[in-house]
């Protein structure tokens, strides 16, 4: 069987996936994996409505929140187990995403995003002021899932760092697969079109509304299932995780990567989650070279790191 | 009863009565070309018909049913397809998946089977795939299928446009300037190709301002001038009409036979 470039990526992914530990000298390092594994799932969102559809969004971190908070308040005043509380979160980012999409994907371009920004910065603030039943700034603690114990009685013995690395890593893959199969679709195509042209789009048939709306709505499901793996695997959350700050850090790593391509996003998503942590050694300077590495990235890479990187290794560049 | 009706279609911009009452009708298999000085409304009317913009006043028509300001995939779906003067490529796809992407109100299907690449979902894109790969061939471009679109030649773009309408089967093609900006030999291709596709059965209504082109391959020319038709016929009457002349050199005595 011939291995399309779809089977490949997903297949480099799982091997740099399953070989990292190799080189991890310490347990932290399962965390950072984990970490960037739930940006990255998020990110991939992204990249459907961002670099499929070309629609922006400043406001995804306000699904993130719904779904870490569904997943930290559900089992409490709904008796959910947390994982249904993960299920019930994407149903109501999805749900509002449906409602709110609507009105809001009529507008383009920078219109959009402050749009979209206000809906960000409306959930956030809903989760800091609803102190009663949000814990407000202050955050709030949320329960086991209690995967980890139950693989322990089968036999598999993970420490926690270990099992929230594998299990975000399947989150990834199975959404990373997800977006791929979309971008050879019939509809993936459609949101590509539309993406490019709006008006050749709709004249060769494609219903531009309902398109963008999907990917609006299948981005939110993305979010909301990061928002509530990090609250899952932190056992405690507060309002930042549906801050502006972290909607923009999303959509930087998505265009930073390569907004078009999935590899590229989670490659960007990594970056910005590791990048951090490498810099910390140089202390003061460590906010100011982030900063210069994400506009050289941005000056001489227009098109995102893993999009131009492949370009230059086909010899194209 | 013609394929496409147009029954007394205007719109203004301002002030300006950009196109008042015009009306025509195309039967399938004709080639319908629409011709004017330039800002006459070919384009405006064009974009009318097409959805593009919502007429003022008048009626268009599909098979007997009233289609008059339906969105563009409204039309699509009611076999209407058309290309643009300023070209609307996919710039960020391959040429392949341009065409296969008009091909899209067959190949479409449920959202849940693209998303988890069913059996059903692979197929419909092969399926795509194929009849994409066989219109390319068609107009000439499948060497060039796993290029990006925004790699070609205009005249190339020109083509991949009418392959992309084709993919959708249409009944009746709009075809804004097909040949504009391509050469001689490019010109006469895109002449052959329109033809083809006439005999085929498919209603075509043009805008060209290549002449000898609309004399050589139109069944029935519309004049359009200053949004207001003041001719229609089989060419060679066009073409012998004072007004038509008059309105393309201006009033002359004794100009003759000016056009074709």
């Amino acid at each position: 069987m011939r291995l399309s470039s779809k089977h490949l990526t997903l297949l480099i992914l799982l091997a740099i996936v399953a070989l990292a530990p190799l080189a991890f000298p310490s347990n932290f390092y399962y965390r950072i994996g984990a970490l960037a594994f739930v940006n990255g799932l998020a990110v991939t969102g992204l990249v459907i409505l961002i670099g499929f559809a070309g629609q922006v969004s400043l406001g995804h971190a306000g699904f993130a929140g719904i779904g870490a908070y569904t997943c930290a308040l559900a089992p409490i005043y709904l008796g959910l187990h947390p994982a249904l509380a993960m299920l019930l979160g994407t149903v109501i980012s999805a749900g509002i995403a449906w409602l709110i999409g609507g009105p809001i994907l009529r507008l383009k371009g920078y219109y959009l995003g402050v749009a979209t920004l206000g809906f960000g910065i409306l959930v956030s603030m809903v989760l800091a002021n609803e102190v009663p039943i949000t814990g407000g700034a202050d955050g709030r603690e949320v329960p086991e899932l209690g995967l980890r114990a139950a693989l322990k009685f089968i036999g598999i013995d993970l420490s926690n760092a270990q099992f929230w690395y594998a299990f975000t890593a399947l989150f990834l893959l199975g959404g990373a697969w997800v977006a791929s199969n979309l971008h050879d679709s019939a509809a993936g195509r459609a949101l590509r079109a539309l993406h490019d042209s709006e008006i050749a789009a709709g004249t060769v048939g494609v219903d531009v509304a309902r398109y963008k709306l999907s990917a609006f709505v299948l981005s939110a499901v993305y979010a909301s299932l990061s928002g509530s793996l990090l609250a899952l695997m932190n056992k405690f959350i507060t309002p930042d995780v549906a801050g502006f700050l972290h909607s923009v850090e999303l959509v930087t790593m998505t265009v930073l990567g390569g907004a078009g391509s999935v590899p590229g996003a989670i490659a960007g998503a990594t970056l910005l989650t590791l990048l951090p942590q490498a810099l910390t050694a140089l202390q003061a300077y460590e906010h100011m070279i982030l900063g210069l590495i994400m506009m050289l990235v941005m000056i001489f890479m227009r098109d995102g790191l893993v999009p131009t990187l492949s370009r230059a290794l086909r010899g194209r560049g | 009863m013609p394929l496409l009706s147009v029954e007394g279609l205007g719109i203004d911009f301002g002030g300006l009565r950009a196109v008042n009452d015009v009306g025509f009708g195309v039967e399938p298999g004709e080639i319908v070309s629409v011709i004017g000085p330039n800002g006459a409304g070919k384009t405006t009317l064009f974009n009318m018909i097409s959805g593009a913009y919502r007429p003022a006043r008048g009626k268009v028509s599909l098979d007997g049913e009233a289609v008059t300001g339906m969105a563009p995939n409204q039309l699509a779906e009611r076999g209407l397809s058309r290309t643009f003067q300023n070209l609307q490529i996919f710039q960020k796809m391959s040429v392949l998946e341009n065409v296969m992407t008009g091909r899209h109100l067959k190949a479409r299907g449920s959202l849940v089977a693209d998303l988890f690449s069913t059996p059903a979902s692979r197929r419909r894109t092969a399926e795509a795939r194929t009849v994409a790969s066989g219109l390319l061939a068609r107009v000439g471009l499948d060497r060039a299928a796993d290029q990006q679109a925004s790699s070609l030649s205009y005249g190339a773009l020109k083509r991949l446009e009418i392959a992309r309408a084709l993919a959708l089967e249409p009944r009746i093609l709009l075809l804004d300037e097909p040949a504009a900006g391509c050469n001689a030999v490019e010109t006469e291709e895109i002449d052959h190709l329109i033809a083809d596709v006439a005999k085929s059965g498919v209603a075509i209504l043009l805008v060209e301002h290549d002449m000898k082109m609309v004399m050589r391959i139109s069944s029935h020319i519309v004049v359009l001038d200053r949004g207001e038709k003041i001719a229609e016929g089989k060419p060679e009457k066009v073409s012998r009409d004072p007004k038509v002349i008059e309105a393309y050199l201006g009033v002359q005595e004794g100009s003759g036979h000016a056009l074709g």
